[in-house]
Parts: C-alpha cells; sequence; structure tokens
C-alpha cells in the first residue's frame, strides 16, 4: 500500500520532469531533465519492485544509473566542447 | 517493534513522496536554468534519500539493503558532478543566471551603474 503511494508519487514526478523536458527552452534544461527522468525512473524500478515482493529489480537500477551518469557527462561534454575525444592539452598545445 | 519499524517507513516513503513531487514541480515552475537544477537536486538528495531509508526499514538486515545503500552511495556521488558539469557547460556556453545584483561588479544591461563604496 505504502509502495503504491510511492509509486503514484514517482509517476507524477516523472510526468512533470518530462514536461520540462519538452518545454525547456535551453538544451541543457532537456539535459537536466533527462537527467532527473534517469534518476526517478531508477526509483520507480526499486519501489515496483518492492510492491510486486521482487526486489532484483535493483541490479537493474544500479546499472541504469551507472549509464545514466555516463550518458549525462557524454552529452555534456560534446556540447561544450562539440566533440566527445576533446583533449584540453592537445587544444592548448595547437 | 515491527509495527514501529513499519509506521517509521510509512513516513519516510510519504516525506520521498512529496519532496520528489515538490522538486519536480520546481523543475517545471522555475524561471530559469539554474534554479531548475536546485529544484532537480532536491529529487536527487532528499527525494531519492528519503524513499532509499523507507525502503531500507521495510529490507530488513539483507542483501537488498546492500544494493539500496549502493544506489544510495551512486546518487550522492553522482549528482553532485553532474550538476556541476552541467553548470560549467552553461557558463561556458554563455547561458547566465538571472540576478537581482551581480557581485562581480560587471554592469547587468539596463541596471543602474554599481555603487563606488560597495567592494566587489
Amino acid at each position: 500500500m505504502m509502495f503504491a503511494a510511492a509509486a503514484a508519487a514517482i509517476v507524477v514526478a516523472l510526468a512533470l520532469v518530462i514536461t520540462r523536458a519538452i518545454k525547456g527552452p535551453t538544451v541543457f534544461d532537456r539535459v537536466l531533465a533527462g537527467n532527473s527522468v534517469g534518476s526517478l525512473a531508477i526509483m520507480l524500478l526499486a519501489v515496483v519492485g518492492f510492491l510486486t515482493g521482487r526486489p532484483e529489480f535493483l541490479d537493474i537500477g544500479l546499472t541504469y544509473g551507472l549509464l545514466n551518469l555516463i550518458g549525462t557527462l557524454a552529452v555534456l561534454k560534446f556540447f561544450r566542447h562539440g566533440d566527445l575525444a576533446y583533449d584540453a592539452d592537445e587544444a592548448s598545445g595547437s | 517493534m515491527m509495527l514501529a519499524v513499519d509506521i517509521a517507513s510509512w513516513a519516510l516513503l510519504l516525506l520521498g513522496s512529496f519532496f520528489t513531487v515538490v522538486g519536480a514541480l520546481g523543475m517545471v515552475r522555475m524561471p530559469e536554468i539554474f534554479t531548475r537544477m536546485h529544484a532537480a537536486s532536491v529529487i536527487d538528495t532528499l527525494g531519492i534519500g528519503l524513499l532509499i531509508a523507507g525502503m531500507v526499514l521495510q529490507a530488513g538486515f539483507t542483501l537488498v539493503t546492500l544494493k539500496l545503500l549502493f544506489l544510495l552511495a551512486l546518487f550522492v556521488i553522482t549528482g553532485p558532478v553532474i550538476t556541476h558539469a552541467l553548470a560549467q557547460a552553461c557558463l561556458h556556453e554563455g547561458v547566465e543566471p538571472r540576478l537581482s545584483e551581480d557581485r562581480r561588479g560587471r554592469a547587468r544591461p539596463g541596471a543602474a551603474p554599481p555603487d563606488e563604496g560597495r567592494p566587489t
């Protein structure tokens, strides 16, 4: 019962964050909203795992958390330098 | 004893849900990217922290608790990293925070010049 309430709250939060991801005027709003969608999806996985009595879903959540970090940082690096393989030493040397 | 743990877990889950929804509401209502980052960090710290605390109370001393604590550690480490990288990328792209007073002493467009006696 309490997990159902938490799951409902997380779904509401997901809807709000996705609104921001669609509306977001700059690309950074969308990146931020995408990261929050990832965090909320992990929590939804964990809560639904508890709700159905199968907490094994947490493994998927852990994997998704690591992917979320790397994905967000990759997108940010791409928008900051326009290149995923940017090297600061090389750029200052040439 | 079990009832006390259940009630504490109820309270933590409800508080966590509350802060999650408040953070998401802040991301919709806040005026610009830097304040929205502040709202997103409410989800990443208070919301998720309290939800995980509530689930830990339900799981007891099991492997599930360990996984939940790993998840919490992951959020505690990656949240500030992502926020920092995002703020740095924003400033690099020229997205400026909206300020009522610029303490770095630069003129704000359409603002009165900074007064002289104030150290900047």
